[in-house]
């Protein structure tokens, strides 16, 4: 994984609640057994009508955010199924920072593991990140957006932090502790299944 | 020190721990499907790695497989590449697979409490959300994405922060056991916390209400703890829990030893601290239907649609989301739930496509006919179920009823496979999902239980099946 960089964007505004993963890449979309090309199915039941043809009035539609990396979202944003394919098409679309009131669980970690920055900010913040127009800056390292003349800080796990700004594959740090591991399993009841 | 139910199998799990980061959890069972798990073991043969626990882990295919005649070629031919890279991967890297001629294929979330796999006291992981259904067990398990399907595989651990502890309470007793089910407690339950209302939190759904009920229905409600935002739900274990994985295939050999130790175990102690709390009382709950388009927009059977000011209360968000809701139904406010027509028919789903739930469903259903209006089908939720109702002879009450009679998979609650809803379409469905397009693009979803479902097919719109004769 690449190190998280620091980002200059303007946001794309998707005053959306409860925005599940269904939505975000539907289940036509699941078949695939790789992890790219999926940005262009992202939100595709909202963005193409039923003859493929792209929805004008559909915010991702607007050639004005095209090249936005910054998503900002209402509460409880991708909730409902465990589907990673749903980080995978917006990370392909080009979004790298998702930001919301809330996340369900299971994407906020999916999150992390694509170098994609979930941030959690109040919902008054939202509505202003929401209002803005123009580009805004975003240092993971110091934690702060700067939206004009403006500072917003955001809070983050220093662990999660610390992975997104090195890269670091989570695999590979987990087998460092491998003795850790083994001595558990030698000391542990295991049930196993055959 | 007291602990939850949750906090003692969390802390017999962990590996590793240090202070402000998050834990090594070490994972008993690890279930993998054909879906989320493709890209994780493309990931294991670029980094040159092995499958830690073969031992440990089990796959199955259910959420592409066609639910008409197997012995014919599949039509779908992305599905059945997704199908052949699972057996594929099964091959090269060990692991177990039930496959789609195996008498034991079925969802997954139903094939590792059938077969004794599923276990007290123990972490289960699967990438998928509903894993949390074999928290009925006593289990921590849990539903997770394809980066920690590939750590899993590689490590038989996972990173993970502590969830907080969130006790649900039943009390009381339902008024009619059979028409009022499991499904509509916790259709009841998410109605009440909301979709986000468990976020961070295990549930552990305690009191007589939940001791009352059989293991398939406890199962009915872990599996919706996912869509109360929670991360995983649970519930302590009984005589019940212990006499179900009792000789089953993969029952462990040493049972009688284990099921001293659960016993003595694997409870919320008396004066546990729960971080938040919930009580419901049963006694008051009546059959429940959704009319939204997530699953806290549910209404009482006797009830009418809310106008979205009247679901909303003030809140902004949510009297949006209502009216953005009611537009994609096509229902309008105050209208009453049993004049609402259906066309379609699903009983199905890891949800609510165990025995009992078909049993139940064809007690309503016997020597009546399916309405002319009406498409109905059922999908057991596996391959063993199906040839234990056959075995009833409920596929004969069903097929005479004109349901269609199916192969096991997870078909229409998430239409992976050729059983879709038409635009427009409107569906009684025994999952789980009634999120837009969840069944079909423009398909719309009312989440029932299964007596409800199997009464709405023959009335051609919903009834309050208590007074069902």
């Amino acid at each position: 994984m690449k190190p998280f960089p620091k980002i200059t964007s303007i946001i794309t505004p998707f005053d959306k609640a409860n925005v599940d993963t269904d939505q975000i890449i539907p289940k036509q979309f699941l078949k695939l057994i790789t992890k790219s090309g999926f940005g262009k199915f992202l939100f595709y039941d909202w963005r193409f009508d039923q003859n493929g043809n792209p929805k004008n009035d559909f915010i991702l539609n607007d050639s004005l955010y095209q090249n936005s990396q910054i998503l900002v979202t209402n509460e409880n944003f991708g909730c409902g199924s465990s589907r990673e394919h749903a980080v995978w098409a917006l990370k392909d679309f080009g979004f790298n920072v998702i930001i919301s009131p809330s996340f369900a669980d299971i994407f906020y970690s999916n999150c992390f593991k694509n170098g994609v920055l979930p941030i959690i900010l109040d919902i008054q913040e939202i509505h202003k990140l929401l209002q803005f127009k123009g580009e805004v800056e975003l240092d993971l390292n110091s934690q702060k957006i700067i939206i004009g003349d403006q500072s917003i800080d955001f809070d983050i796990d220093s662990h999660r932090k610390t992975r997104l700004l090195e890269g670091v594959d989570d695999i590979d740090l987990t087998l460092k502790e491998d003795e850790k591991i083994e001595k558990f399993e030698n000391n542990s009841f295991i049930v196993t299944i055959f | 020190m007291t602990e939850t139910l949750f906090e003692k199998i969390w802390n017999s799990h962990v590996v590793v721990e240090r202070e402000n980061e998050p834990s090594l959890i070490y994972i008993d069972r690890h279930l993998v499907h054909e879906v989320t798990s493709p890209q994780a073991f493309d990931g294991l043969r670029l980094n040159n790695r092995n499958v830690r626990r073969p031992d440990l882990t089990i796959a199955t295919i259910d959420h592409n497989v066609p639910t008409t005649d197997r012995s014919l070629p599949m039509i779908d031919e992305t599905s059945s590449t997704q199908i052949k890279t699972l057996e594929k991967n099964c091959k090269d890297f060990g692991i177990k697979l039930f496959g789609i001629n195996d008498p034991n294929q079925g969802i997954v979330h139903v094939i590792g409490p059938q077969l004794g796999i599923t276990l007290p006291g123990s972490t289960i992981v699967c990438g998928d959300s509903h894993t949390s259904t074999q928290g009925a067990f006593g289990a921590f398990a849990f539903g997770i994405g394809t980066s920690e399907v590939e750590h899993t595989l590689a490590t038989q651990t996972l990173w993970l922060e502590k969830p907080k502890t969130f006790e649900i309470l039943a009390t009381g007793k339902r008024r009619n056991a059979f028409a009022v089910t499991s499904k509509d407690i916790i259709l009841s339950i998410i109605k009440k916390i909301g979709t986000d209302g468990g976020t961070g939190h295990v549930l552990e759904y305690r009191g007589d209400a939940i001791s009352d009920l059989s293991m398939e229905q406890r199962m009915t409600i872990c599996n919706m703890s996912i869509e109360a935002g929670s991360r995983a739900g649970l519930i302590a274990p009984d005589s019940k829990t212990f006499d179900y994985i009792n000789n089953r295939e993969y029952t462990p050999k040493n049972f009688d030893e284990l099921v001293d130790s659960w016993k003595d175990n694997l409870m919320s102690d008396s004066n546990a601290k729960f971080d938040k709390s919930f009580t419901i009382d049963v006694e008051k709950i009546e059959p429940q239907v959704s009319w939204g388009t997530n699953p806290a927009m549910v209404s009482d059977v006797t009830g009418t649609i809310p106008s979205p000011e009247e679901f909303g209360q003030n809140n902004e968000i949510q009297i949006e989301s209502a009216k953005k809701a009611l537009a994609y139904m096509n229902l309008e406010p105050a209208t009453p739930i049993v004049e609402i027509p259906i066309d379609r028919v699903f009983i199905g789903s890891c949800t609510n496509a165990r025995l009992e739930d078909l049993t139940d469903a064809a007690e309503i259903i016997k020597g009546k006919t399916v309405n002319s209006d009406v498409n109905a089908m059922v999908v057991p939720g596996s391959q063993m179920v199906k040839y234990e109702a056959e075995k009833l002879g409920l596929d004969k009450i069903f097929k005479d009823a004109n349901f269609e009679w199916r192969e096991s998979g997870c078909s229409m609650c998430l239409g992976m496979n050729p059983d879709i809803l038409k635009p427009g379409e409107r569906c009684a469905s025994t999952s789980n999902r009634n999120f837009e397009g969840r069944q079909g693009s423009g398909g719309r979803t009312h989440l029932v239980s299964p007596v409800m479902a199997a009464a709405s097919a023959i009335a051609g719109h919903f009834v309050d099946v208590r007074e069902w004769s």
